[in-house]
């Protein structure tokens, strides 16, 4: 069976989101809002990783390393510290939708598995955490909307 | 008669659903009776939302008096202290009489053409450079609805840029989200007279009391009559309010949100709920219960640091009464997690299915006399007539109103919201940023940042104003407008009742109305339409107003049916019914309503698919958000929490109400209210001098004992600089607030921050 393969990737991914999450915001403490916003939703990914735990004991986990290497490759090797100005943050903004995606189309793989095996409480996890998931893309959604034009066409330099 | 010493004057109490009885409040300059008055002047009071209709009296061609308007609704003839001895005692002080441009760093007074050539000049440059999104205007809570409208056509069709807000952000902003949010639209539901028949009211940060001192008459008159009404105050303080109040819960600032969730909860679990109406008008009850599960009365009291029973009996009062009203204001709305928390109070009334009858009904509350224009207008983040910025139908319309392209109109996202105006101008990209009628200066948040970008080379700043202030100082151009009694307009009050202000007399040397202002400007500029028309077609107020009249038909503020002629003599006309919902059909259909909502956590917007979606046909929404703590929590450093707000005798930042000599004495200073036993531990005593500080800034004011629970300090916002000497900047309360704001109103966190106290040395 590789759900715990998925499940690996799916712990992962989520600590890799999260630590995103609060990298973006504190590199970006001049908009307030995204500063605040990435620090709730940071938390609530480190719940969801807290639900994850008992499913973790169920099925085992393997990981994966392809999340740590998107991590590397967008927030690590890129990020030295955040992108600065308006164009910055959009970019910013931007990796951590890919970012999110990347999750929620994991998400999306074990729930298939648990409607196969069945299994409730990892049916439940796995709602509460794709719920949670489409909440930062619609958030992110919006900011980098907002962002966009005041950015790419008012900015100078 | 002292308004001074007796606030709230005599009492007049009367029986539930009996008539507010009137009582006519007046008075007149020194010397003066009304034998030598030349002439009355219908008007309205412009220090705060409530809208007291009055009769300005004029002398000679100057204003000397006032009287409350005995045969108007919102007040039945009644003033208070800002209002008798605010109104007009400025009007001859000091006074902006000149535009202002600067010469080698200095202001110098100049011409109109001068002034208007300069700001029209740059405005092209600009917008040949850069474009459109080179331009914000910042606008005020305290213009005409006529001014406001002409500002955001120009904003929105003249030059396309969707930066523009009011100050109302800082003040109202939260009322307006909360009611699209939870009906679909802005509009508040409620009226005055429910009042008059309830039983039971609640006031949620509300200290209305100092903040509309008529309408706690009003409520005076319940208390102390027949059948008086309980009453429930949330404040941190123990307010005026909360000492007439039956249970008074002093939540922890910043816990609201813990608060107003159980108080749902109690509700769901002890069965207080009409199941019924919640079936056939909501949406959303499954999650509501979900959300505010955790939320038990010993959880809530732990958080907001309240008694588990006074949560209880709170909430059993609110179950149990038959006629219930609430209103909201500040103590919510600059507080984190606002806008979730306002929705709160709109939930309770659904569950109870207490709205839209006499006596039943939430009043989420305004701070400035016209914020309600602003909103309606457009002129703040908004679309004008309630018109829904995601809906291409909506952006159509208003295309063919302006006769312009559907696409000059900025659509691509909300229109900025304030905050971020400031952003932009900090960010350099926003240069050229026009403030009409408001003292940022002073009322923003985080003072040394707002001076900071004022005094930025890149950046172009216009300030319009009666007065100079510590914003005009900083301004590039600065142009002089009449005020209140100088012109013609109307303006709306916070239970959406619309009054004419008739011009009593000239403005001061060469002052103008900020609607002439903008008229030259937009002259100037040479808007035009898709035909090459001119853009603007009307010419004074009344064109205005009829011109708005036609952007409003068949939206949720329908001004259609009013006219001057009807506003002039009689009372203030409400637009819409008396009280609305009363059909029990939210304006919530997707075609209609002005928003598609967000999600309260984050702010992140509905998607008109997902609206769509929930096919909500006239039903409104309980929405729900779990509580967060703040971002800013006291610590060893900061270990008191501050919040600011009002005092009773001043508006605002003084401009007015710190020339009225009355109002001046009675408050003359800031000051920091500090718990007796804050005060003991502290080793301070009232009126010594102490230093209040955060990660921010620092005031020193003199120390007032009383009235905040322990750990809590408060703040008047109201003090800035102008009638001082000293350079120093330690006097405003917005030296020590913090940049941050509501994520869905946008609306600044005033309420909440960590400080210390010293005292100062000598
Ligand atoms: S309650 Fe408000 S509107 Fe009425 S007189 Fe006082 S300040 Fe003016």
């Amino acid at each position: 069976m590789h759900l715990a393969t998925y499940v690996g990737l799916l712990h992962s991914s989520l600590r890799t989101l999260a630590d995103a999450f609060r990298a973006v915001g504190d590199g970006h403490g001049e908009e307030p809002d995204v500063k605040t916003t990435c620090q709730v939703l940071a938390g609530r990914i480190d719940g969801q990783v807290e639900r994850l735990g008992p499913i973790v004991e169920r099925y085992g986990e393997h990981r994966e390393s392809e999340p740590e290497r998107l991590r590397a490759a967008e927030f690590e090797a890129g990020f030295t510290g955040a992108r600065s100005g308006g164009v910055g943050l959009v970019r910013d903004l931007q990796d951590l939708y890919a970012l999110t995606s990347f999750t929620d189309i994991t998400w999306t793989v074990v729930g298939q598995a648990a409607q196969g095996l069945r299994d409730q409480e990892l049916l439940d996890t796995v709602t509460a955490g794709t719920q949670d998931t489409a909440r930062q893309l619609a958030w992110l959604r919006t900011r980098i909307k907002e962002a966009a034009p005041q950015a790419l066409i008012a900015a100078h330099g | 008669m002292d308004r001074i010493a007796d606030i709230w004057g005599p009492r007049t109490p009367h029986t539930p659903g009996a008539a507010w009885p009137v009582r006519v409040d007046q008075h007149l300059e020194e010397g003066l009776t009304e034998s030598d008055v030349d002439r009355w002047v219908q008007s309205a009071c412009v220090l705060c939302s409530n809208g007291c209709a009055c009769d300005v009296a004029v002398k000679d061609g100057r204003m000397v008096g006032v009287r409350g308007r005995a045969e108007d609704v919102v007040n039945r003839g009644r003033l208070g202290p800002k209002g008798l001895y605010g109104s007009w005692q400025w009007s001859d002080t000091d006074r902006l009489t000149r535009p202002l441009v600067r010469e080698n760093g200095k202001l110098v007074e100049t011409d109109w053409d001068t002034a208007m050539d300069l700001v029209v000049r740059r405005s092209k440059e600009l917008l040949n450079e850069v474009g459109p999104l080179s331009h914000g205007f910042y606008t005020s809570g305290q213009l005409f609805l006529e001014e406001y409208y002409t500002l955001a056509v120009i904003g929105k069709a003249g030059l396309g840029t969707p930066h523009m807000d009011g100050n109302t952000r800082l003040c109202t902003a939260t009322a307006a989200a909360a009611l699209k949010e939870t009906f679909g639209a802005d509009g508040q539901p409620g009226t005055y007279t429910d009042i008059d028949v309830c039983d039971a009211l609640f006031l949620f940060g509300h200290n209305m009391a100092e903040t509309q001192t008529v309408l706690w008459s009003r409520v005076l008159d319940r208390l102390e009559g027949p059948d008086r009404p309980v009453l429930v105050a949330v404040d941190p303080r123990e307010t005026k309010v909360a000492q007439h109040a039956d249970v008074h819960l002093a939540p922890l600032p910043g816990t609201n949100q813990a608060l107003m969730n159980g108080l749902v909860r109690e509700l769901i679990t002890r069965g207080w709920v009409d199941h019924e109406y919640v079936k056939a008008h909501t949406i959303g009850f499954a999650e509501l219960k979900q959300t505010v599960e955790p939320y038990t009365p010993e959880h809530v009291a732990e958080v907001c640091r309240i008694d588990a029973n006074d949560l209880r009996r709170a909430a059993e009062l609110f179950g149990t009464k038959d006629r219930v009203v609430s209103t909201v204001l500040q103590g919510f709305y600059q507080s984190h997690q606002a806008t979730a928390a306002s929705c709160q109070v709109n939930n309770l009334h659904l569950l109870r299915g207490m709205i839209g009858s006499p006596g039943r009904g939430v009043l989420q509350m305004n701070g400035q006399p016209t914020a309600q224009n602003t909103r309606e207008t457009g002129a703040d983040g908004d679309l004008p007539g309630f018109r829904n910025w995601s809906n291409p139908q909506h952006i159509e319309q208003l295309a063919r109103l302006w006769n312009v392209e559907p696409l000059t109109i900025p659509h691509w996202a909300p229109p900025t919201h304030a905050m971020q105006i400031w952003r932009y101008a900090e960010q350099g990209t926003i240069r050229f940023l026009w403030i009409s009628g408001t003292n940022p200066a002073v009322s923003l948040p985080e003072l040394s940042r707002v001076r900071a970008i004022l005094r930025q080379e890149n950046l172009f700043v216009v300030a319009q104003d009666g007065f100079r202030t510590e914003t005009t100082e900083l301004a590039d151009v600065v142009l002089p407008a009449a005020l209140w009694g100088e012109k013609h307009g109307t303006f709306t009050n916070a239970t959406r009742t619309v009054h004419l202000s008739e011009q009593a007399v000239e403005p001061p040397g060469e002052a103008r109305s900020d609607l002439d202002i903008f008229l030259d400007y937009a002259r100037r500029m040479d808007f035009h339409d898709k035909d090459g028309d001119v853009l603007i077609k009307w010419k004074d107020a009344e064109g205005a107003f009829d011109a708005w009249r036609e952007c409003s038909r068949g939206r949720p503020c329908d001004y259609s049916d009013l006219s001057y002629e009807r506003l002039r003599g009689g009372s203030g006309i409400p637009w819409g019914t008396e009280r609305l919902y009363g059909d029990h059909r939210f304006p919530t259909d997707p075609d209609y309503c002005e928003d598609y909502g967000h999600d309260l956590l984050t702010g992140a917007t509905t998607t008109p698919e997902q609206y769509r979606a929930k096919q909500p046909g006239g039903r409104a929404f309980l929405k729900a958000a779990e509580y967060v703590p703040g971002p800013e929590q006291p610590s060893a450093e900061y270990p008191f929490v501050c919040t600011t707000g009002r005092t009773v005798y001043h508006f605002h930042t003084r401009t007015k109400t710190g020339r009225s000599r009355r109002l001046r004495d009675a408050a003359p200073e800031p000051w920091v209210e500090v718990s007796a036993e804050d005060a003991a531990e502290l080793g301070v005593a009232q009126g010594d001098v102490v230093r209040v500080e955060s990660e921010r800034g620092a005031v020193e004011v003199s120390v007032r004992i009383g009235r905040c629970r322990q750990g809590v300090v408060f703040l008047p916002f109201h003090y800035g600089y102008w009638d001082t000497d000293s350079d120093e900047h330690d006097r405003a309360a917005n030296e020590l607030t913090a940049t941050r704001w509501d994520p869905v109103s946008k609306q600044p966190v005033f309420k909440v921050s960590s400080v210390r106290i010293t005292k100062r040395e000598g």
